[in-house]
């Protein structure tokens, strides 16, 4: 991690309330989807990507027919040098807790951040991605993006 | 003989289990055939670290696992390549080298590992007479290494010019003439002039000549050389032409042409293309499907366009990342790799 927080003051926003499905699916993928808001932001640990605006319910689109899900993300700031690794973090949360037959895309949000072509592309490429998480230090700092408070 | 009119379907032959991880790619090897007597042998390689080799009995006709590569390769193995002779084996691994495993009848053993890539590397492949191979990676170089004596292999050229990781390398079947494409769009052409020249880029094809629009994945061709089909993130195939016999006459170099492209059909990212020698062309993509497609033989004064002859949904239950047709003639076996860890092994065959 840089010794330099690449954004000092983060804008805190309020939480906003989950949807819950009420029947008791063994697929549900809205708790799937809800948990990826609670990973912890990698500059400001105490922080949730929800916290941060990064994620809200909006972010997400799931199309059970489909089974395909799509997860929109808004970087805090538009220079921020970290947005593949929180879209690398959404990626491994959500195939850890989606069933196998889903299809995923992470995206940044359009307009939100200066490499937004080059951030979609490497998390659309499942084979970077791939090659990404055989490494154990980007791993480990994954790992503790998603440990819970 | 038109395919289209016959009632043909994708048979699926078995489904072989064993890799803990997915498959991504998977090898005929080009001496095994039900036509020579030979049983048919096929490698597969994985997110494992490892790679299988499967035999098809000739007695049952059921394949099974013959013996497996492991710890040599400390990542995923990537891709797998047989030489000409089927008597040697290449594997392009994430751990930055590629093993050389040769045969030995009951066994396996690595006899080389080439060097020098900066990272992982993505593809191996050998040239048509078998004196060389050629090896890309995420460090957006391509390597040609010579196949010296005793084992050895001389690193006969490292080919700069993709601005970004080079996805596979692929030789032409009838000449040395090699083909990269890459993450950064394009597909390179390159050729050495002279017979102990240096290999230079000869042709880019890129969006401004009809290239494709998004990473590309996999570059094959059809049994005469003289077409090419490669295949993309942008969800498309795109068939290429040249005049081999130019090119063969040693007069000069054919351009590589665009003829055309086949979009609206893949849902996703498609990850392998495949030429069979009776001209079908395979495709395996990220929505689960196998596609065959096969020239419309209108003779068209507009050039060739390529009809869907038939989908196979739900091949796998994740992304294909390979598909390869066998290499006998009449054979029409095709096999697949997938991110659900299986090789199937599909027939193509009329319907009842």
């Amino acid at each position: 991690m840089d010794s330099v927080l690449t954004n000092k003051n983060p804008i805190i926003y309020p939480k906003r309330t989950r949807r819950y499905r009420t029947d008791q699916s063994s697929t549900d993928e809205f708790s799937s989807t809800n948990r990826i808001r609670d990973i912890k932001d990698p500059e400001h640990p105490e922080l949730s990507l929800e916290d941060l605006n990064v994620l809200t319910e909006e972010s997400v689109e799931v199309d059970d027919h489909k089974s395909y899900v799509r997860i929109t993300f808004t970087p805090t700031l538009p220079h921020c040098h970290l947005p593949t690794h929180i879209g690398l973090c959404i990626l491994v949360k959500l195939v850890q807790s989606l069933p196998a037959r889903f299809k995923v895309d992470v995206r940044v949000a359009p307009g939100s951040h200066d490499k937004e072509t080059t951030v979609n592309k490497q998390l659309g490429d499942k084979e970077r991605v791939t090659a990404a998480l055989e490494n154990p230090e980007l791993v480990a700092l994954l790992n503790k993006m998603m440990q819970v408070c | 003989m038109d395919l289209m009119e016959k009632n043909l379907e994708l048979v699926e032959i078995q489904k072989l289990e064993g890799h803990t991880d997915r498959v991504w790619s998977v090898a005929w090897n080009p001496v095994s055939s039900h036509a020579d007597g030979v049983s048919p042998i096929l490698a597969s390689c994985s997110g494992d670290n490892t790679v299988r080799i499967w035999e098809q009995s000739s007695l049952s006709r059921s394949w099974t696992c013959k013996t497996v590569l492991e710890e040599t390769h400390t990542r995923t193995v990537r891709s797998c390549a047989w030489s000409p002779s089927g008597q040697l084996l290449a594997t392009a691994s994430f751990d930055g080298t590629t093993g050389i495993w040769k045969n030995y009848g009951s066994e396996f053993e690595c006899i080389s590992t080439l060097e020098g890539h900066e990272n992982e590397v993505k593809s191996v492949s050998w040239n048509a007479s078998g004196s060389c191979l050629a090896t890309c990676s995420r460090d957006k170089s391509v390597w040609i290494w010579e196949v010296l004596e005793g084992n050895e292999y001389d690193c006969a050229a490292v080919l700069t010019g993709h601005t970004q990781d080079v996805k596979m390398v692929q030789w032409h079947p009838t000449m040395d003439v090699l083909f990269s494409c890459s993450y950064d769009n394009t597909i390179k052409v390159w050729w050495s002039e002279d017979d102990d020249g240096e290999y230079q880029c000869v042709q880019t094809l890129g969006e401004s000549n009809n290239g494709h629009s998004s990473t590309v994945w996999s570059i094959s061709f059809n049994a005469a050389g003289d077409k090419m089909v490669t295949c993309s993130d942008d969800l498309t195939l795109k068939i290429w032409g040249t005049d081999i016999a130019k090119m063969q006459s040693g007069e000069e170099y054919a351009p590589w042409i665009h003829l055309c492209t086949l979009s609206g059909y893949h849902d996703r990212t498609i990850y392998s293309a495949h030429w069979s020698r009776d001209d079908i062309i395979a495709s395996g993509a990220g929505d689960n499907a196998i596609r065959l497609f096969v020239d419309s033989k209108h003779d068209s004064v507009d050039g060739p366009s390529y009809n869907l002859l038939l989908k196979k949904n739900k091949a796998h239950e994740n992304d294909v990342n390979s598909v390869q047709w066998s290499p006998g003639e009449g054979n029409r076996l095709l096999a697949s790799a997938s991110d659900d860890g299986m090789v199937k092994i599909w027939q193509l065959a009329t319907k009842p």
